[in-house]
Order: C-alpha cells, then sequence, then structure tokens
C-alpha cells in the first residue's frame, strides 16, 4: 500500500481486499467486553477537520481509540479556505508536535492530496473527504458492507465484488461518495451504474469506469445494491431539477420501486438521509437498508486502514504490537 | 557612446546581417558594416527581433507592490526581449480614470527598461455598471488606447455596446476578458474529463465562446473593433475565424502557457497551474497552436499575472489565478511554434511585435527592422537550452509552471530606443 490513502484510486485490487480482511478481524474487537487493542499505543493520530463532520470525526476518533492512540481533534470551523495559509500552517504545527498520522477533512478538493506531496509535513495522511472530490473511507466501508451482506463475513475473507451490480442514485456531481465508489467497486470487479438527472451528471464522467442512466426504473431489477446519495436542498436553488417533488417522482427510492429490486438486493444511503425526498422512511426503517450497518463498519474500516498504514502488515490480532517510529 | 553595431545578427531569421544603431534610431541595416566609433555587439547567428510588445501584462502597481512594480515588472518585461507592454487596469485603485493611468505611464517612462502603455478600464471599478470616463483617459498624458476589465468580462451587453460604440471616437479598442459570469460560479478548472474526477469546479468552454459569439456580433452591428484577450478553446477560434471570414473586425491573443500546457497537470494540484481562464486540452492546445500559425489569431500575450509566493503556496480553491510569463513567452513561443515548424522567426516578430502594437497602436514599437525605424530590438540565442530557474527572475514574483523545464531559447539583449537594457542576459 500507499504511505498514505487520498483517493480510493490509490488502491489496487489486492490493497483493497486486503483493507476489507483486516477490517474483518477488526469487526470482532466490538464484539468483545473490551473494545480495545494496543496497536497504536503511543501513536498520536491528530484528526484535522476543516469541515465539519460530526459522524465522520466520530467514527476515525472511535477506530483510533480502539487502536489505543493519543487522539487530537482540531476543528477549523470558520478558518476553512479563508485563508489558505491555515492549512500549510496548521500542518506544520501539528508535524512539530509530533503528529504520527493526521486525518484530514477539506471542503477543497485536492486539500489532502497537497498536504501529502507539498513537502509541509512527513506523516501519512488519510483523507477523510475532500470538497467533491474523494471519501475513500467511506467507498471502503461501503464495498465492506456490500461483501458482508452478498457473500458473508466469513465467506467474504479474501473476495472481491466481482460480478456485481451496484447503482447509485442520486447528485453525482457533487458527491465525492459516488466518486470514491466508482473507482474503488470499479477496482474490486464490479458494475457500476449511475442514476442521476444530467444537469447532476459531471461534464466528463464518460471517463468514468462505470455506466450512467437517467431512468432508475429501468435500472432497479438488475441492481444487487443501490445507493442513494445525499441531495442538498440547495441544489434546488441553482436549477439542478425543477422542484424537490419532481426530483423524488423520478429519482427517490419509495416501497414500489424498492419491489422491483431483486430479494437479496440491498438499499444503502452514506448518511445523513433526507428522508421523503430522495429515500422514503418506509425504506429507510426496511431490513434491507443497511445504514446503521453502514456506521458501524465504518470504524472497522477506519481501524483497518489506520493499522495498515501506521501498525505494519501483520496480523491484527494475533500479533499485536506497538512499532518503533 | 551613442553608437551600437549588432554584427552578424539573423534579422528576423534571415541570412546574417549588421546592424548600426546610432542614438534612438537605427542608421543602417547591410553587411559589411564599419564598426569605427560603435560599441560591438557579436551577434553570432543569433535571432534579431523588432522589441517586444506586450498587450497583456499585469504590472500590480499600484496596490499590489508585493506581487510587482512597475519597476520590477519593466526589468522583467525587458528580461524577456520585450520594449513595451500593456499594464491591465485591475489595479487598486483601478485603472478607470486619468490620475491613474498617468501615475503608471509616468512610472514606466522613469525606471526606462521599457515603455509602459497603461490600459483603462471600461466600467468604472471594474464593476460592469457604468462606462468609466474613456475619453479622459485616451486624452490623457498617457494616451490610453485600448481598454479592458480583464480579470472581469463585460458580461452586460449593452454596456459592451456602448464602449465598443463609445471608443470609436478616438480609434480605441475593448479588450474582451470572455467569461460568461452563471456559467463560471464556482469554476476552478477546465469543465471536462479531469475536473470530473478531481472534483473541481468546472469552467466551461462555453463560458468564453458564448461571450465572443455575442461580442464580435455586437462589434459587427455597431461597426468597432473588438479584441478578444486569452483566447483559450479549439470553438473560440472557429467563432473568431468565421467572425474574421465575414469581415468583422476582430482580433484575439494566445497565451504562452494555453499553447503549451493541458489541464492534464491540474491533477497534481499545485496551483502554480491555476489561471484563468484554465489550462484546457491537448485538443484546445494543438488548435490555438494552429490558428496562431494561419493568423486567426493575431497575437501571443503574456497575461503575465504576479502573485506572492503565499498565495500559491495552499490548497488548490484558496489560490489565486495566474502565472508569471514575462520571463518565458518567447522560449515558450520557440519551443510550441517554432521549433514545431509552424511560425518562422518573421512569423514571430509578427505575431509578438508588429500586430500587438498594431492592435494598441503603441507608436514607435512594432517597426521593420530597417533604417530611420526606432531602435527597438531584441537579441535572441534561439540555440539555447536550459531549464528555468525562477530563482533568476526580475519579476517580484516566482509563479511559474516552468521551474526546472527545459526551454528553448533566450533573450541576450534588449535595446530600448538605442539603449540597452539587457546585456548578455543581465539588466543593464
Amino acid at each position: 500500500m500507499k504511505r498514505h490513502l487520498i483517493s480510493a484510486a490509490d488502491l489496487t485490487r489486492d490493497d483493497a481486499v486486503l483493507i476489507l480482511d483486516t477490517a474483518e478481524e477488526m469487526a470482532r474487537v466490538a464484539d468483545r467486553p473490551i473494545k480495545k487493542l494496543p496497536t497504536l499505543r503511543g501513536r498520536t493520530v491528530c484528526n484535522l477537520f476543516f469541515e465539519d463532520s460530526t459522524r465522520t470525526r466520530i467514527s476515525f476518533e472511535a477506530a483510533e481509540k480502539r487502536l489505543s492512540a493519543d487522539v487530537i481533534n482540531f476543528a477549523a470551523k470558520g478558518s476553512s479556505v479563508s485563508k489558505g495559509e491555515s492549512l500549510k500552517d496548521t500542518a506544520q504545527t501539528l508535524e512539530a508536535m509530533g503528529v504520527d498520522a493526521v486525518v484530514i477533512r477539506h471542503s477543497a478538493s485536492g486539500a489532502p492530496y497537497r498536504l501529502a506531496t507539498s513537502g509541509w509535513i512527513d506523516a501519512p495522511v488519510i483523507n477523510a473527504g475532500d470538497g467533491t472530490h474523494q471519501h475513500p473511507t467511506q467507498a471502503l466501508l461501503d464495498a465492506f458492507t456490500m461483501r458482508r451482506r452478498l457473500i458473508g463475513p466469513d465467506a467474504g475473507l479474501g473476495q472481491d465484488l466481482a460480478g456485481r451490480r451496484i447503482t447509485l442514485v442520486g447528485d453525482v456531481l457533487h458527491s465525492r461518495v459516488a466518486r470514491s465508489n466508482v473507482d474503488l467497486l470499479h477496482t474490486l470487479g464490479a458494475e457500476v451504474t449511475l442514476v442521476a438527472p444530467p444537469t447532476l451528471v459531471p461534464v466528463g464522467v464518460e471517463n468514468w469506469p462505470c455506466e450512467v442512466s437517467y431512468d432508475l426504473d429501468a435500472v432497479l431489477p438488475k441492481s444487487d445494491a443501490v445507493m442513494m446519495l445525499r441531495v442538498q436542498r440547495e441544489r434546488m436553488n441553482a436549477a439542478f431539477f425543477p422542484t424537490e417533488r419532481e426530483y423524488s417522482r423520478r429519482y427517490g427510492l419509495d416501497g414500489e420501486r424498492m419491489a422491483r429490486m431483486p430479494g437479496h438486493a440491498l438499499v444503502m444511503h452514506p448518511g445523513p438521509m433526507v428522508r421523503g425526498m430522495e429515500i422514503t422512511a418506509e425504506v429507510a426503517d426496511s431490513d434491507r437498508c443497511t445504514v446503521v450497518e453502514q456506521v458501524a463498519n465504518g470504524v472497522s474500516i477506519r481501524m483497518a486502514v489506520l493499522y495498515l498504514l501506521l501498525g505494519g502488515n501483520e496480523p491484527a490480532l494475533t500479533h499485536p504490537r506497538t512499532e518503533e517510529k | 557612446m551613442s553608437k551600437i553595431l549588432i554584427r552578424g545578427a539573423r534579422v528576423l531569421g534571415g541570412e546574417p546581417q549588421d546592424v548600426l544603431i546610432d542614438g534612438e534610431f537605427i542608421e543602417a541595416v547591410g553587411t559589411g558594416l564599419s564598426a569605427e566609433g560603435a560599441e560591438v555587439v557579436e551577434a553570432d547567428g543569433k535571432i534579431l527581433l523588432p522589441g517586444l510588445v506586450d498587450l497583456h501584462t499585469h504590472l500590480r502597481e499600484p496596490g499590489r507592490e508585493d506581487s510587482e512594480t512597475v519597476l520590477t515588472g519593466t526589468r522583467a518585461a525587458a528580461s524577456g526581449g520585450y520594449t513595451a507592454v500593456f499594464a491591465m487596469a485591475n489595479t487598486f485603485p483601478v485603472a478607470d480614470t486619468a490620475g491613474v493611468v498617468e501615475q503608471v505611464y509616468r512610472l514606466g517612462k522613469e525606471h526606462g527598461y521599457c515603455d509602459v502603455q497603461p490600459i483603462g478600464a471600461v466600467t468604472v471599478g471594474l464593476e460592469g455598471k457604468k462606462l468609466a470616463e474613456l475619453g479622459a483617459m485616451h486624452e490623457s498624458a498617457a494616451g490610453v488606447t485600448v481598454f479592458s476589465d480583464d480579470g472581469k468580462c463585460v458580461d452586460d451587453a449593452v454596456i459592451m455596446r456602448r464602449a465598443l460604440e463609445y471608443v470609436k471616437a478616438f480609434g480605441g479598442v475593448v479588450a474582451q476578458h470572455a467569461q460568461e459570469p452563471r456559467l463560471t460560479e464556482g469554476a476552478q478548472m477546465n469543465e471536462g474529463v479531469v475536473s470530473a474526477e478531481l472534483g473541481l469546479g468546472g469552467w466551461p468552454a462555453v463560458a468564453e465562446e458564448s461571450i465572443i459569439a455575442r461580442d464580435v456580433l455586437l462589434a459587427e452591428h455597431v461597426g468597432s473593433r473588438v479584441h478578444i484577450c486569452h483566447l483559450s478553446t479549439a470553438g473560440s477560434v472557429e467563432i473568431v475565424r468565421w467572425a474574421k471570414s465575414r469581415g468583422i473586425d476582430v482580433t484575439a491573443e494566445v497565451t504562452p502557457h494555453h499553447l503549451l500546457l493541458t489541464d492534464e497537470m491540474v491533477r497534481s494540484y499545485n496551483p502554480v497551474y491555476k489561471v484563468n481562464p484554465p489550462l484546457r486540452t491537448e485538443r484546445d492546445v494543438l488548435a490555438l497552436r494552429e490558428a496562431l500559425a494561419d493568423g486567426t489569431i493575431d497575437i501571443v500575450a503574456t497575461d503575465h499575472a504576479p502573485h506572492p509566493h503565499e498565495d500559491k503556496d495552499c490548497e488548490w480553491a484558496a489560490a489565486a489565478m495566474g502565472m508569471v510569463g514575462l520571463e518565458t513567452a518567447l522560449s515558450v513561443v520557440q519551443r510550441t511554434m517554432v521549433d514545431t515548424g509552424l511560425l518562422t522567426w518573421a512569423d514571430v516578430a509578427d505575431r509578438m511585435s508588429f500586430a500587438p502594437a498594431r492592435i494598441g497602436s503603441a507608436a514607435g514599437h512594432g517597426r521593420p527592422v530597417s533604417a530611420g525605424e526606432p531602435a527597438n530590438l531584441t537579441l535572441v540565442d534561439s540555440a539555447y537550452r536550459g531549464e528555468v530557474d525562477p530563482a533568476g527572475f526580475a519579476s517580484r514574483s516566482r509563479n511559474t509552471p516552468y521551474e526546472g523545464r527545459e526551454l528553448p531559447g533566450r533573450v541576450t539583449h534588449t535595446f530600448l530606443r538605442g539603449r540597452a537594457t539587457l546585456v548578455d542576459g543581465k539588466l543593464a
């Protein structure tokens, strides 16, 4: 694996499967009475959040603490892009304090890449979401959820998602989740279809390793998993679609549409959900919907990523250790 | 000593000749000219061009003297072989009054490295709402003939129409920064395959092309002339080609960086590649080269846009747009146009001196290299090959995309009205 995790496209098929398999081991920790490994004892990880995201930050923090890392949370709300110097200066301050890894969330696409490649710091950088670019641990936890549901936790070990048909629905244009998922699912052998109104599909999508459709109903019966993407209400004002109701009618997932999916197919959502618009309560609360599992799996995946980037390549549970820096 | 003999230079790339300068003028051009009483510059097969003229420079003074000043900017210009630069109006305060343009003009004269011809703003404060006092700027000591809100588009069709009509009274020209503002809200880079992947806001080609199409039609309707700044797309080329074929009085410029670099560079997220209009695709680059070769695009203009280090050493979205260009322009043109066989050196003289001087009405510049003409000259060692080292730039800013890149050609001498401003690559 590379030193940093900036983009889902950085991962080879074997890297990705290794992370998913490691996450299975990590998931077992959650079933223990004491949910903690000594793997990153003495290591300091900074969660550098220039953009609000309570869910992602808590997920990373839980993962770091379960691996016994010391955690620094840095929230730079409001100061994000107002002055570019803040990222460089903040990063160098953290470096001077001996931080061993930086988990960064930023509203600017490419900020984690700049952090990792500009020589500002030496520590490994994990992208926790940058602008409309990438959110690789989200894609990993989604793939992990799919593999568990579609193949099974134990049977899935060593497996990818070859031949599985995955559909992503909604605001692809502004979605780092969609970009990450297209890259990772393709690497894992899945067939990905994006479904959205044409206004919410980026110009240039033709180079992505996926299909694009404007017709959700046509795609649903051929889907092993349907991932709904969040649609921000402010998109309405920018004329990406006429009304919330029209969007909902054409691209929302309700019970009737869910019934057209194969019996084994999952409904996924990265959260937070806008109930009623992109997904009805009936679907969100059904047992096909994996939203809560996705959250739990997120901790396992982030543990796996931190472990592999910082802890070493030995099996997580049989030889837990703390490495010299 | 007021006489200088440039010996054995290939004038406009032709056979070696001698050029004798006496005072501010060229006294003679020929072979075997006497060196008596003259300082001799051994040109030894170097290319002699008329002093280059840049129709699109940002000197930043007044207001952003931390990026560039008239002094540092004109020193950079002399280093790059320029004897005249047109200074854009987006300073602080904006060059929208006779007072500001006269100040910039006077600073250029005082420093003496290069003539500075201020460009006046089209609208007050570049706000696009109300015409600036174009006539007063024209009548000022600066004698402004080119007007531009560069950095911003004159997007209101009525204001643009009025400006085009108004400047006819004194032979002025409106230079348009073609950027439809609504189509480029949040734009960070060329909209296409790379922006889709990088998740950076797209600046679509049509935002440039739709304004150019509108403006050539307006120019035709009111019988005026319009100049298109930093044209960057294959589609824009087609529109200008069509307009010219229809007899519309339009001229267009391309920057060196749009002739060489593509949006693939943005994959590095390095803001040194952040520029407006953005770097486009390989297809656009090739179309621009072809259009410059066939004359659809009239000139090369640098869009020299200096920014201090801190405005570029940050994340992409926070970074300023622009790159410096005066000191590398000729090398990039040699690399993309001459070494590829698309242009001769005589063509380069046209695209970088004769034509820009004509479009901007720069008296005494862009003149033939012949007896009796002002001695504004540039001597180029076209055989030189070397890596670009921004540490040696005269510009106060270093935001060049070419650091460490090998580029051909080097300006060794620049003469402004017979006085050397650059000698053996060093500022005089």
